[in-house]
């Protein structure tokens, strides 16, 4: 009888830990569940991505519609290349829609804007976006307005 | 002359004890837990695991606030509150749920092993044990040490979810911050393997570090009352201070890249 | 002395140790010691306390390794057996600690199975027959579900004794049986070492230094002292021993050979010492 009271417990106990994990998991590292089936790609290249990372969110309006698949670096022409996963079927964004790399907040996390465009048709899966504007950087801005300053 | 002879006799006792540590280390691993064995390792489970549970939920959770308010006062000046929740789970999968659970482990369950083989040795139980022809490396060692390895990241995995909680009720409830910034902010940044996975390989280790020095320790205890007293106390200390240094290399081998 | 004469063959004793001799630390513990306990007897080992009594014990179950000399159990050199077999050999060996060294996370009954469980693959119901007549025969069959923390004193030595025939061994040892035990359960203790040795048609090794009680049931005693084995016989013999010092130990008076007190100054220099100088 005292047995299994231990083996009710432990059982509970590994069953409390395991349940554990898995929230840490799905919960806070953000791992979806059986959710990529409804979602496409899109490819958009930017001249600049400094601070935005895998897993970063993709918004539109505000709203988070996806997030930032993977991002690589184009040599040949010394742009980054980012994958962005749209929730969702494809039909929905417009051609002509355009990307930008925002902040959230001053020191807040980068992430990617898409601003809706009034074109007839629609990206379709791996499409490309065209009209993109890359991270706008501080240090750069600063620097700017020195010269600028300077020069007046 | 003297203090060099009492130097070098000093580094031999140390040396021969971390060698037979280490033997005793080599035959514990080898021997994985037979389907007999199974209950002694589910009796050790609920030793090192459930007898744990009530003070990893306490101090997860009072950590987990602590942290928080720091975190919320701090970051709010510069209107980034969202990252509160962010800045609680980095801090907490990669460093201070491994840690503090390691170091609960080592005052909780680290002190009990040591005193109950100690006891065992006293009362000439391990020698019984020899004489009947069983090794009490196999009965006593082996199944608390895969029982350590199995509670440990389980406790860590409490303990963080207590905590990330307990920050909760802080920077929402409490502190007015917003939910929705609190888990996102989570959610987008904190990588599955980079964060969760290693803390967890983070706690295996702690779990073998801590269960072999609290093994041995009651192996190689002086068998009186004051000897396991000792022994107990030298089982808190040395864990305790492994894991700090051990936890520093791991963290500069995990993530000293950047 | 009596026993050369009585010296016999290999065959005839089960343990046989010649020149042993054993360190601990800088302390020599045994030097040169020897002796033989015949198969089917009671041997007796006496000595003050300190002695080493239990250390030989430990040395003839290979617990610990003699710096030189052979001990001889079966005509195996215990000393120089591999690990393996040194476990095979001990499984022929019941011993009973002074402690009586009871596991204490398992009941009586799982105590007196732990042995069986381990070495055998007999099914659930012999396990349980086998453990209930060692119980039995200690007279404890009733007592099979308590756990070791709920019996006197007297009750667990009973138990350890019943875990140590569990296994038929064919040599038994006994860790000072008698100390902390009231009359009648050292009378318990002396009736069962006589019983089961030979119901089982075991050879027993016997440490005391309770006197009357281990005179008793010893066929031989032996008596060591400095780590030399200075006299043995049967218990009448021992009584009216040559040496004084033997004489002193089995008659257990206070001064004698082995002084009363603890070597010091006289008297004199400790009480009148700064008035004298």
């Amino acid at each position: 009888m005292r047995m299994r009271t231990v083996e009710i417990s432990v059982g509970a106990f590994v069953l409390a830990g395991a349940l554990s994990l898995v929230f840490l998991a799905v919960k806070v590292s953000g791992v979806s569940l059986g959710q990529s089936s409804s979602s496409y790609v899109l490819i958009a290249r930017f001249d600049d991505v400094s601070g935005l990372r895998a897993r970063s969110k993709v918004s539109l309006a505000g709203v988070t519609i996806g997030r930032v698949a993977a991002i690589e670096v184009d040599m040949a022409y010394g742009e980054a290349v980012v994958r962005l996963e749209i929730d969702g079927e494809p039909g929905q964004l417009t051609l002509d829609t355009g990307a930008q790399i925002l902040t959230e907040g001053i020191l807040g996390a980068r992430y990617v804007n898409l601003l809706p465009g009034a074109d007839e048709d629609t990206l379709g899966d791996g499409d490309y976006i065209e009209d993109t504007q890359g991270a706008l950087i501080l240090e750069n801005l600063v620097g700017d307005l020195i010269t600028r300053l300077g020069a007046s | 002359m003297d203090l060099l002879r009492t130097l070098g006799d000093r580094t031999l006792e140390r040396l021969s004890g971390l060698g037979r540590a280490s033997i005793m280390w080599g035959h514990a691993v080898w021997g994985l837990p037979t389907l007999r064995e199974l209950p002694l390792v589910i009796r050790q489970i609920y030793n090192f695991g459930v007898l744990s549970i009530v003070i990893i939920i306490l101090s997860g959770f009072s950590i987990g606030a602590v942290i928080s308010l720091q975190f919320y006062t701090q970051l709010s000046r510069f209107g980034a509150e969202d990252a509160v929740g962010l800045g609680l789970a980095l801090v907490l999968l990669r460093e201070l749920g491994p840690v503090m659970t390691g170091l609960l482990f080592a005052g909780r369950a680290g002190s009990a092993v040591t005193a109950e083989i100690g006891l065992m040795k006293t009362t000439e139980q391990l020698s019984s044990m020899e004489m009947m022809g069983v090794d009490p490396l196999r009965r006593i060692v082996t199944p608390r040490l895969w029982a350590g390895v199995i509670s440990m990241p389980l406790l860590a995995a409490m303990f963080n979810v207590v905590a990330i909680y307990g920050g909760l009720i802080v920077a929402v409830q409490w502190l007015g911050g917003d939910e929705g910034g609190y888990w996102s902010g989570m959610q987008e940044n904190v990588e599955i393997w980079n964060d969760l996975g290693k803390g967890v390989v983070k706690t295996v280790i702690f779990a073998l570090l801590v269960t072999w020095i609290a093994v041995f320790q009651g192996y190689d205890t002086d068998p009186t009352p004051e000897g396991i007293g000792l022994a107990t106390t030298r089982t808190v200390v040395t864990s305790s201070v492994m894991i700090l240094a051990v936890d520093f290399i791991l963290t500069l081998s995990m993530y000293g890249e950047f | 002395m009596s026993e050369r004469a009585a010296d016999v063959t290999v065959e005839d004793n089960l343990i046989e140790i010649r020149d042993l001799v054993f360190k601990r630390g800088d302390r020599l513990i045994f030097d040169g010691l020897s002796m033989t306990v015949p198969k089917g007897r009671v041997t007796a080992l006496m000595g003050p306390s300190g002695c080493g009594k239990t250390t030989l014990l430990r040395i003839v179950g290979g617990q610990l390794k003699p710096d030189s000399g052979t001990v001889l159990v079966r005509g195996e050199d215990v000393g120089k057996l591999k690990r393996a077999d040194l476990l095979e050999l001990r499984k022929d060996i019941g011993m009973l600690f002074q402690s009586s060294a009871l596991f204490t996370d398992l009941s009586v009954f799982e105590n007196v199975a732990f042995p069986i469980r381990e070495h055998t693959r007999l099914p659930e119901d012999t396990i349980r027959d086998l453990v209930l007549m060692k119980l039995n025969a200690v007279g404890l069959r009733g007592a099979r579900d308590l756990m070791p923390g709920q019996l006197s004193g007297g009750m667990s030595r009973r138990v350890a004794l019943a875990r140590a025939i569990a296994l038929d061994p064919c040599l038994l040892m006994y860790d000072e049986p008698f100390t902390g035990q009231d009359p009648i359960a050292m009378g318990v203790v002396v009736t069962l070492i006589k019983r089961l040795n030979s119901a089982l048609e075991a050879t027993s090794l016997l440490v005391s230094h309770d006197v009357h009680e281990t005179a008793g049931i010893s066929d031989k005693i032996y008596i060591i002292d400095d780590g030399k084995v200075v006299a043995g016989g049967q218990s009448q013999d021992l009584e009216t021993h040559e040496s004084a010092r033997v004489r002193q130990f089995f008659t257990g008076s206070p001064d004698g050979p082995v002084p009363f007190h603890y070597p010091a100054d006289k008297l004199e220099y400790d009480f009148l010492g700064d008035v004298g100088l």
